[in-house]
C-alpha cells in the first residue's frame, strides 16, 4: 500500500514535471541511437555478416571470428604494440604534468607565470592532422629543421620516419608536447587550493622553496594524481586511433598497428564485419573489465572511485 | 620577504626550466609562420631557422587559388556551426533536466548516459547503424554525431547544480514559473559561462574533426577541411619513402605543389583556433575546473 502511494505520487511529480523529460528526450535519442543500438550490433561478433539478411538474419557462427583472430599471426603483435606504446604513454605523459605543475605553482613572478601557461596549452588545440604534418616537416631527413640542427653538430642526420624503432618516441614525445600543459591544468587548480598558510608557517620554520614543494605541495595534490592515474590505467587498451593511423606508413608498420587501426582495416576497407566487429568486443571487454578492477582497487586505497 | 640563497637558486632553475619548455612549446608554431612566407628553396634546404628568408607570398597565393583547400573551408565551418548550435542545444537542456530536483528517475538517466562511457559497441556496428539510417556520405552526420558527448554533458549538470540553489526552484514554484519557463527566463541567462565553455569544447572538436570525416564521408564536395589538410600534408610522406628507391614522377609533381604551399596550409587552417584562444583559454581552464570538482 505504501508503495503504491509512493509510486503514484512520483508518477505525480512526474506528471507535473513533464518538461524536463522533454528537455531530455533529444540528448536520451541520440544515445540511445549512436550508443545502445551499436551495443545491440556487437552480436556481429558472432555472426556472418550479410548485408541482405541484416543484423538479426545473418547466421550465427558462433566463437569463430575469435578463434580466427588468436589464431592470426597478427594477434600477437598488435596487442603488444597496444599495450606497449599505452605503457610508454603512461609512463612519460603521466608525470610530466605533475612536474609541470609543481615548477609553475611555485613561480613567483605573476606575469611571467601567466605566459607560460597560455603558451603551454596552446599546442592542445592544434588538430592532428596538422600535428603529424609538422611533425614529418621537422623531421625531413633532406629538409627538416631537426636534421639541420643534427648535421650541423655534425652528426649524420636521422630518418625519423624511415626507421620503426623511432615510432614510439616519436608517438609519445608528440603526444608530450601536445598535451603536457593541457593535462597539468587539474593539477595546477588543485594547488591554487592549498592553502597559504601552510606555506608561511613552514617560511617562518625556515622551509625553502624545494622543501615546501617536497613536503606541502606534493602530498596536498597526490590523491588528484592518484585518481589521474588510475583512470589512465583503465584505458591502456583504448588508445586514440587518430594519430597512430596519421603516422603508420609502410616501414614502421610492425610496430604501429594497434587494436583500433587494425579493426578499421580489417572492418571499413576490407568488409570483415563480424571479425572486426569480434575483435573491438575482445578490446571492449578487457577495457571494461580494467576499468572495473581499477576502480575497485581505488576504491579501496584512495577511497575514491567512479561510481 | 628576502630570499635566502637556496631559494634564489631554486628560482634561477625553475625560470630556466619554464623558459625552455616555453620556448619548446613555441618553436614548432613559429617555425610553421616564418616557413610559410619564406622562399621553398630556402626551407628545403635547411636554411630557415630562426628567420624568414627570400620572403614570398607565392605559398599564399597559390592556396587561395586552390579550389579544394576553400571547399573544406567553408564545409568546416559549416560543420562547426551547425554543429556546435545542436551540441549546446542538446547539452544544455539534458544537463538542466539531470540537475532538476524533481526530475523523478535520476538515477535511471543517469547511469543510462554513464554507461556509455565506459563501454560501447565498437566501431563497426555504429559504422552500420550510420550506414542503416543514410547517413554515409551525408553532410548532416558530421554535424549530429557527437550532438552530445557524456562528459560535457555531466560538467553542464554540475554546473547547474552549484549555481541553481533549491530555494530558488521554491521562489520561481510560488510565481507560478513552469519548469520550461524556468528554463529559458532563469537557468539559461544563468548559464553563460558554461555555455561558453561547452562552445569551446565543441567547437574546437568539430574544426579538428577528423575520424567521423575518414569513416562516412568519400564525396569529395563534403570534405570537411582535415581531410583536405591531410591530402595536402601526408602525400609529401610517400614520396618521402619511394625517392630513396625509384623516382616516381607524378607523385612527385603533386610533392612539389604540396611543398610549397603546407606551410601556409598549416597556418591558414589554425588561424581561426589561434585567433580565438586569447579569448577561450580562461573558459577551458574554467571548464577542467567544473570537471574536476565531481571527481
Amino acid at each position: 500500500m505504501r508503495q503504491t502511494t509512493a509510486f503514484h505520487a512520483n508518477l505525480e511529480k512526474a506528471k507535473r514535471n513533464y518538461v524536463l523529460y522533454l528537455l531530455l528526450l533529444p540528448a536520451f535519442l541520440y544515445v540511445l541511437i549512436f550508443n545502445y543500438v551499436p551495443m545491440y550490433g556487437i552480436q556481429l561478433a558472432f555472426k556472418d555478416y550479410m548485408a541482405g539478411l541484416g543484423i538479426w538474419g545473418s547466421p550465427w557462427v558462433g566463437f569463430e571470428h575469435f578463434g580466427r583472430f588468436f589464431a592470426s599471426p597478427d594477434f600477437k603483435d598488435i596487442v603488444w604494440n597496444t599495450i606497449s606504446l599505452s605503457l610508454y604513454q603512461l609512463l612519460v605523459g603521466f608525470p610530466i604534468p605533475i612536474l609541470l605543475a609543481l615548477l609553475i605553482n611555485s613561480c613567483s613572478r605573476f606575469g611571467f607565470k601567466k605566459y607560460v601557461q597560455n603558451l603551454i596549452y596552446a599546442p592542445h588545440f592544434i588538430s592532428i592532422v596538422v600535428l603529424v604534418g609538422m611533425m614529418q616537416i621537422m623531421m625531413s631527413p633532406r629538409s627538416g629543421v631537426i636534421n639541420t640542427i643534427i648535421s650541423s653538430l655534425g652528426a649524420e642526420p636521422i630518418f625519423f620516419f624511415g626507421e620503426e624503432k623511432y615510432f614510439r618516441h616519436l608517438y609519445v614525445l608528440s603526444g608530450v608536447w601536445q598535451n603536457m600543459g593541457f593535462n597539468s591544468i587539474i593539477y595546477i587548480s588543485a594547488l591554487a587550493g592549498v592553502s597559504y598558510d601552510m606555506h608561511e608557517a613552514a617560511i617562518v620554520d625556515g622551509a625553502s622553496k624545494w622543501k615546501r614543494i617536497l613536503y606541502i605541495d606534493l602530498p596536498s595534490i597526490l590523491p588528484t594524481a592518484m585518481i589521474m592515474l588510475i583512470m589512465q590505467v583503465g584505458q591502456v587498451m583504448s588508445i586514440g586511433f587518430e594519430k597512430v593511423y596519421l603516422m603508420q606508413n609502410s616501414i614502421n608498420m610492425p610496430v604501429a598497428e594497434i587494436i583500433s587501426t587494425y579493426i578499421y582495416k580489417k572492418g571499413i576497407l576490407d568488409t570483415d564485419y563480424g571479425f572486426s566487429a569480434a575483435v573491438g568486443l575482445f578490446n571492449n571487454v578487457i577495457n571494461f573489465t580494467l576499468l572495473v578492477i581499477v576502480n575497485k582497487f581505488s576504491k579501496k586505497t584512495t577511497g575514491s572511485s567512479l561510481w | 620577504m628576502k630570499l635566502s640563497r637556496e631559494d634564489k637558486i631554486f628560482d634561477l632553475i625553475n625560470y630556466i626550466v619554464l623558459g625552455a619548455v616555453s620556448l619548446l612549446v613555441l618553436y614548432p608554431l613559429y617555425f610553421m609562420v616564418i616557413a610559410s612566407f619564406s622562399s621553398p628553396e630556402m626551407v628545403n634546404s635547411g636554411q630557415i631557422v630562426l628567420v624568414p628568408r627570400g620572403v614570398t607570398l607565392d605559398g599564399y597565393k597559390r592556396l587561395v587559388q586552390d579550389a579544394n583547400i576553400w571547399i573544406g573551408y567553408r564545409n568546416t565551418i559549416i560543420y562547426t556551426v551547425f554543429g556546435t548550435f545542436l551540441n549546446i542545444v542538446v547539452t544544455v537542456s539534458a544537463a538542466f533536466a539531470l540537475a532538476h530536483r524533481d526530475l523523478v528517475g535520476k538515477q535511471f538517466f543517469m547511469g543510462y548516459f554513464v554507461f556509455t562511457m565506459y563501454f560501447s559497441g565498437g566501431m563497426i556496428p555504429l559504422y552500420i547503424v550510420v550506414n542503416k539510417i543514410g547517413l554515409y556520405n551525408n553532410p548532416m552526420v558530421l554535424i549530429i554525431l557527437g550532438a552530445v558527448s557524456v562528459y560535457n554533458l555531466i560538467i553542464a549538470r554540475t554546473f547547474f547544480q552549484t549555481t541553481l540553489p533549491p530555494e530558488l526552484y521554491d521562489a520561481a514554484a510560488i510565481d507560478g514559473c513552469g519548469n520550461f519557463r524556468f528554463f529559458i527566463q532563469i537557468a539559461v541567462p544563468l548559464s553563460k559561462a558554461i555555455i561558453a565553455v561547452l562552445v569551446v569544447f565543441y567547437g574546437v572538436g568539430h574544426w579538428n574533426e577528423f575520424f567521423n570525416a575518414l569513416m562516412y564521408i568519400s564525396k569529395k564536395e563534403y570534405y570537411p577541411l582535415q581531410l583536405v589538410l591531410r591530402e595536402i600534408l601526408l602525400q609529401s610522406r610517400m614520396v618521402e619513402q619511394v625517392a630513396t628507391e625509384a623516382a616516381l614522377i607524378d607523385l612527385q609533381e603533386r610533392q612539389r605543389y604540396a611543398e610549397l604551399i603546407k606551410y601556409g596550409v598549416i597556418v591558414v587552417s589554425s588561424l581561426p583556433i589561434l585567433a580565438v584562444y586569447p579569448f577561450a583559454q580562461k573558459y577551458f581552464v574554467k571548464g577542467v575546473m567544473i570537471g574536476s570538482v565531481k571527481g
